[in-house]
């Protein structure tokens, strides 16, 4: 039995009133690449922010055992002081500066308060060596490939004398043959005696690469699995990532009548040129009237790109493939214009890119159908406040009154709000965005009982989710997608949580 | 009592908005106190308000640009350019007095709508374009007042914009009977609209205030218009200008507050990519705000050249700032998506009767700049307070 590096014993966090982990308790050995392994908000991250002191000593209860001392790191640079080093999914390089700017970025080598560039340049090029990166360490990072940008990453980290090196879904924007790279580079670092935690989602790189594995689920540890005893298969880790039992936290729907297609998609492309990639492969869809469509699939796999290359394309990708609503192609140039055509658009971020959160909650809903409160482009005021209460009333949202600023709401009401707006809009075929990403189960159930009346009303609807219960649970039909392409139809009869997980994992 | 409860509550959940009448309050009220009455006098008010108007016209369409989260540097020298245009027009041209108007206003929207080319479709900082836009202005300004120097203008209708004042009819008892028959008029359309405002909320069955609050309400604002209308009655009635910005800031207010066009302004503010997601065409937006600045600055422009009735070679110098901080004393935002028209017009009033009053006191132009420096940190430092109690 060899000697554990990091013990993390009994760790609770709570974000006002939710519980993001639950006495999780997670072992670490020296010299061993351990995988972490869970579905989207099973509290993954939030364990590696507890560790590197993102969230302070005292926010969370537990102990941190690193290297045989209890550690009380009060901010992220303790941990680093300690040799904890986390490479995030989204980078944390300085695109204009050099590689060696980057490297050494927080780390500056020093000689009487003055950085000396010609030795930092020196040690940059013995750090990229060590990460068998070949570039001139001269080169602006813009101008790095995300595959070298992430070895970049790994060379900063060690220039910090790291012991424990923590890697979040290092591979999920890299292609093959830079996933390849990187693990044979984990596996070198392990012969140098470097400990290696990863976060990763693509199950096969976790059988080929990890000594030992922890499954979280629901912010608790399920089980710790060992690759010495075979125990790191797709079965095991599938069973035990998705586990939970779906109940009846998702409403039934009695009858259920599908008419024609309301929206189908041909060969449907999107190039995103800022990233110089397509993030929408040739997809083929169809939605039918009264049709709840899942769309599964883990982040990053192109789902909230298709979905507002469908509505209208704000993002300003260069389509390909044909568009229907209705039957009819289309071509939409704005936004508005996919309003017109019936179609609307519940976004992923609420906070973000959904609501005005400095207004109040009767502008938010009134916000994309001002048409449907004027006369004249003039407004009617008292018409609104009424709409506004209507919504507040039939969709529960818990406010004092339709003045209240937004951005005070809880997560579940501004998600009510948000859905409030588009109902006002009254459209043919409403895309939800991670409806529930961020809810308490109550305000779940709510949202899932909105969306089968509106079914029962006529409406269609498209789900994005990464929850699969609630892919299983509510939809009629499922898309899996992983990589910007569909790898998969299903219909929910023949739909389980593995085979999805297998597709969305290809 | 209860009257008293409800009137504090009020008083807490709008003291953003009132704290700003009430800081007008007491610097009128402490100015009049130290001259003597001289500050409340109808000449110097009458004085006061026509410096105001030509600050307070770009402050409005200012505090709808930064409502966008932009901002337009180049609306002085814009302003001292189009006036300098107007006067050639006049006296070099010939051209009527009601041809050159709306000739500088569309110029103006012209150039208002370059800047927002500028910043909606090349994507450039609009502090840079407007930054450009005030350098090349200037040397435009100076580019066609160089042979001449000052433009004098000759034409009494124009003029009469900066100094004239609106016809009396008939004096009573020394004052201006117009003046006061508009002043009655606007009071009985005030009362009458809030009657009419309330008889609708009640039929929609929404909370309104107790009818004691609401007379209380009437009767202030009522007697606020009635003391100004009196107090420039007694000089020489209203002035153009004064009813120029009056008919300003009521077209504004009315379209910022009323309409889907306004909506779409403060929601473009608010957020923009939800703005866009919500389907709302946010360079049009952005288009049409800045258009609205440039007519603006024309507006601003032709009250300037009129109150001095010529072109001069410097006109438009640091307009710009004085209607940034006019907006920002009345209470916009530059995060965007909140502040009002009519608080940019109040904040535009106090400046310039800081600046009045402590002209009328003697203090020295050093101390005159600090004091006005000190009020604007103190306005905004205020609304930071207030609005981080509320959210």
């Amino acid at each position: 039995m060899s000697e554990y590096i990091l013990e993390m014993n009994n760790i609770s966090k709570e974000f006002t009133g939710v519980k993001a982990l639950t006495d999780v308790s997670f072992k670490v050995e020296k010299g061993e690449i351990h995988c972490l392994i869970g579905e989207n908000g099973a509290g993954k991250s939030t364990l590696m922010k507890v560790l590197s002191g993102v969230y302070p000593f005292g926010t969370y209860t537990g102990d941190i055992v690193f290297e045989g001392k209890v550690q009380q790191f009060g901010e992220i640079s303790d941990s680093v002081k300690a040799g904890i080093a986390i490479i995030y999914q989204e980078l944390a390089l300085f695109p204009d500066l050099t590689v060696y700017e980057n490297i050494f970025a927080g780390n500056e080598v020093k000689r009487g308060g003055v950085i000396d560039w010609n030795r930092t340049i020196v040690k940059a090029n013995d750090m990229l060596k060590k990460v068998g990166l070949d570039v001139n360490p001269e080169v602006l990072i813009k101008d790095l490939g995300v595959g070298k940008q992430q070895l970049v990453e790994i060379a900063k980290a060690l220039s910090k004398d790291v012991k424990l090196l923590i890697l979040d879904e290092p591979t999920a924007a890299l292609n093959e043959n830079d996933s390849e790279n990187l693990l044979e580079l984990l596996r070198e670092l392990k012969k140098q005696g470097i400990t290696c935690i990863m976060i990763s989602h693509k199950l096969k790189e976790v059988i080929s690469i990890a000594d030992r594995a922890t499954v979280i689920r629901d912010g608790r540890t399920i089980c710790t699995l060992e690759g010495s005893k075979g125990e790191i298969t797709e079965s095991t880790i599938i069973k035990n990532m998705v586990g939970r039992e779906i109940d009846d936290i998702y409403p039934k729907r009695p009858d259920k009548k599908f008419g024609d297609k309301i929206l189908e998609l041909n060969n449907w492309s999107a190039y995103d040129t800022q990233l110089g990639r397509y993030v929408v492969k040739n997809v083929n869809l169809h939605v039918k009237k009264g049709e709840i469509v899942g769309i599964a699939g883990l982040m990053g796999s192109g789902r909230t790109e298709l979905a507002q290359s469908i509505f209208g394309n704000p993002k300003s990708y260069k389509l390909q493939g044909d568009l229907f609503v209705d039957g009819l192609p289309q071509k939409f140039s704005h936004t508005s214009d996919a309003i017109k055509a019936g179609i609307a658009y519940v976004t992923e971020d609420r906070k973000g890119d959904g609501l005005f959160l400095a207004q109040d909650i009767k502008s938010n809903v009134v916000a994309a159908n001002l048409k449907g409160i004027s006369r004249n482009g003039v407004i009617n005021e008292n018409e609104e406040v009424k709409i506004a209460n209507e919504y507040k009333a039939s969709m529960h949202v818990k406010a004092p009154s339709v003045e209240q600023l937004v951005g005070k709401l809880s997560g579940g009401n501004q998600q009510k709000v948000s859905l409030g707006k588009w109902l006002f809009v009254g459209p043919k075929l409403l895309i939800l965005d991670e409806p529930t990403r961020g809810i308490d189960v109550g305000a779940k159930f709510e949202i899932y009982t909105i969306m089968n009346k509106l079914i029962s009303e006529g409406m269609s609807i498209i789900m994005i989710s990464s929850e699969l219960g609630e892919v299983l649970g509510m939809s009629d039909r499922v898309y899996v997608m992983a990589e910007g392409a569909l790898k998969g139809e299903l219909s929910i009869e023949e739909a389980t949580q593995e085979n999805i997980m297998q597709l969305a994992t290809l | 009592m209860n009257l008293f409860n409800e009137a504090k509550s009020l008083l807490k959940v709008n003291i953003r908005e009132y704290g700003m009448y009430i800081a007008l309050f007491v610097i009128m009220l402490t100015f009049t106190i130290l001259t003597d009455g001289l500050f409340m006098s109808s000449r110097n008010i009458s004085n006061l308000l026509d410096q105001t108007g030509y600050i307070a016209v770009l402050a409005v369409g200012m505090t709808l640009v930064i409502v966008i989260r932009e901002i337009d540097l180049s609306v002085g020298f814009v302003a001292g350019f189009l006036g300098a245009i107007a006067a050639i027009l006049l006296s070099q041209a010939g051209v009527p007095f009601y041809l050159t108007i709306p000739i500088i206003l569309v110029l103006g929207i012209v150039v208002g709508m370059f800047n927002g080319v500028l910043v909606a479709k090349f994507g450039i900082p609009s502090f840079v374009a407007s930054l450009a836009g005030m350098l090349i202005f200037r040397g435009a300004l100076l580019q066609v007042t160089e042979k001449t120097g000052t433009i004098i203008i000759k034409d009494d209708n124009f003029n009469a914009i900066g100094n004239g004042f609106i016809p009396s009819i008939a004096e009573v008892g020394g004052l201006h009977l117009l003046s006061l028959i508009l002043g009655a008029l606007a009071i009985i359309l005030y009362i009458y609209s809030e009657i009419n405002k309330r008889k609708n909320k009640i039929k929609y069955q929404f909370d309104v205030v107790s009818k004691g609050i609401f007379a209380i309400q009437l009767i202030f604002v009522s007697a606020i218009i009635a003391y100004v209308t009196w107090i420039l009655a007694g000089y020489n009635g209203f002035s153009w200008t004064v009813v120029i910005v009056l008919l300003v800031v009521a077209l504004y207010h009315f379209i910022s507050t009323k309409t889907v066009l306004g909506r779409h302004i403060y929601a473009v503010g608010s957020n923009p990519e939800a703005a866009h997601l919500t389907g709302i065409n946010v360079k049009k937006i952005t288009y049409i705000v800045f258009g609205s600045m440039g007519m603006l600055a024309a507006l601003s422009g032709i009250l300037y050249t009129s109150r001095l009735q010529s072109a001069t070679t410097t006109a438009g110098t640091l307009f710009e700032l004085d209607a940034i901080a006019a907006a920002y004393v009345g209470g916009v935002s530059s995060a965007g998506g909140v502040g009002k028209v009519t608080g940019a017009v109040i904040g535009a009033v106090v400046m310039a009767s800081l600046t009045s009053g402590m002209n009328l006191l003697g203090v020295g132009i050093s101390y005159q700049y600090m004091i006005r420096g000190g009020v604007l940190a103190a306005a905004v430092i205020f609304d930071v307070m207030t609005r981080k109690k509320r959210g």
